[in-house]
């Protein structure tokens, strides 16, 4: 039976370098994601995250289970991120075309933290589609950046990690009832922004759409 | 419940977790307002369209990585980590404590600011007081200038004693 994140801190804070590397394995995917939404690029948001671990690590001898262990992770990963983006240490870049690694259309990184397959287009018709999705992938993720931090957070969050409301309300410090309120106004705020978009539906007929994952 | 309500009720009752009285109150809004009706289906194909857009996996080097650098902190139970406290606070004690501990010590390293030397010198400024007593004594009746009224008047040139302004 898998050790819980709590176990696995206890651990490492009684010397068990090994349990670190599970908490690493388990949790770097989802971080590294979180935090790619957060500042869009690739290079900053595995910095970033390299930072999180390492102050995991730091804070073993003071850790106490007193929270959730992802509480207190996202939270970490959280006000690096607002603070790495209000301090400017990372120049934010625009990818017209989206990074490596990422694809449209509702292709999913795998279990292991392997790139997915690319898949060959087919003919001209499917360079198409893929461009559309693209393009479409681009006013999303610019409608996700134009929402204040505490929004964007709150929806990466919630839409993207699947935290229930008591675990996000409890990284943003805000009370529950507060979250929901700023995630309807960020969604209303997407809703208009992206309606057009929306609209128009996915480029390619939908492929079946494995839940993105949460631990690996 | 009217629309304003919706704002904390409605992203829970999408999410399927809202409480039953609360999936009541809602749905029974629903039914009636349109505009939220349509506020709510558009949330639900705005959730499908957000799942398209998908993040890159961590590099195949991130978990070397971060081990390397866990690998480059200090190790716990070292001399500095037992002699400096990990809290913030115990830090600021204990800088505190050095402080003044090292202030004592270097004025106690000044030769003439040691209590005994301010003693030593006390007690010549009381020697010499005593020394001076009968000087002292005197005062009293070198400061009494009422002796000086006796004399003739002539003798007193009051021109001499104003004072220059």
């Amino acid at each position: 039976m898998a050790r819980s994140d709590v176990q696995l801190m206890l651990d490492v804070k009684a010397g068990d370098e090994l349990s670190f590397e599970l908490l690493l394995h388990r949790y770097r995917t989802p971080v590294v994601h979180f935090l790619y939404r957060m500042v869009r690029d690739q290079a900053t948001a595995e910095d970033l995250a390299q930072e999180v671990f390492l102050r995991v690590y730091r804070a073993r001898a003071q850790y106490e289970p007193s929270a959730k262990f992802t509480t207190w992770m996202f939270r970490i990963a959280t006000n690096l991120a607002l603070n790495a983006k209000r301090d400017g240490r990372y120049r934010q870049l625009e990818v017209p075309i989206g990074p490596p690694g990422e694809t449209p259309g509702g292709a999913r990184e795998t279990n292991d933290g392997q790139p997915p397959s690319v898949e060959v287009a087919d003919g001209r018709r499917g360079i198409e589609s893929e461009l559309i999705a693209r393009d479409r992938i681009a006013v999303i993720r610019r409608a996700i950046e134009a929402l204040p931090e505490k929004q964007r957070a709150a929806v990466l969050l919630h839409k993207y990690r699947e935290m229930g409301y008591d675990e996000i309300s409890k990284v943003l410090q805000c009370s529950e009832s507060a979250l929901k309120s700023l995630l309807f106004r960020a969604y209303e705020t997407l809703r208009i922004e992206l309606a057009p978009l929306v609209e128009s539906g996915p480029a390619t007929a939908p492929r079946p759409k494995p839940k993105e994952v949460r631990t690996s | 419940m009217n629309c304003l309500h919706m704002e904390k009720s409605l992203i829970a009752y999408l999410d399927g977790k809202a409480s039953a009285p609360e999936r009541r109150t809602v749905e029974s809004h629903l039914a009636e307002c349109g505009e939220c009706r349509e506020r709510a289906e558009q949330f639900r194909l705005l959730w499908g369209a957000l799942d398209e857009w998908t993040a890159p996996p961590p590099s195949q080097g991130f978990d070397a990585a971060v081990l390397a650098r866990v690998a480059q902190e200090p190790a716990r139970g070292g001399f500095w980590a037992w002699l400096l406290p990990s809290l913030p606070s115990a830090r600021a004690a204990f800088a505190l404590t050095a402080l003044v501990v090292l202030s004592l010590w270097l004025s106690s390293m000044r030769p003439g600011r040691s209590p005994q030397v301010v003693v030593a010198q006390s007690g010549e400024v009381d020697f010499k007081m005593i020394e001076d007593l009968p000087v002292l004594e005197d005062y009293d009746v070198l400061s009494n200038f009422d002796a000086l009224s006796d004399l003739p008047a002539s003798s007193a040139p009051t021109s001499q004693v104003q004072p220059r302004l």
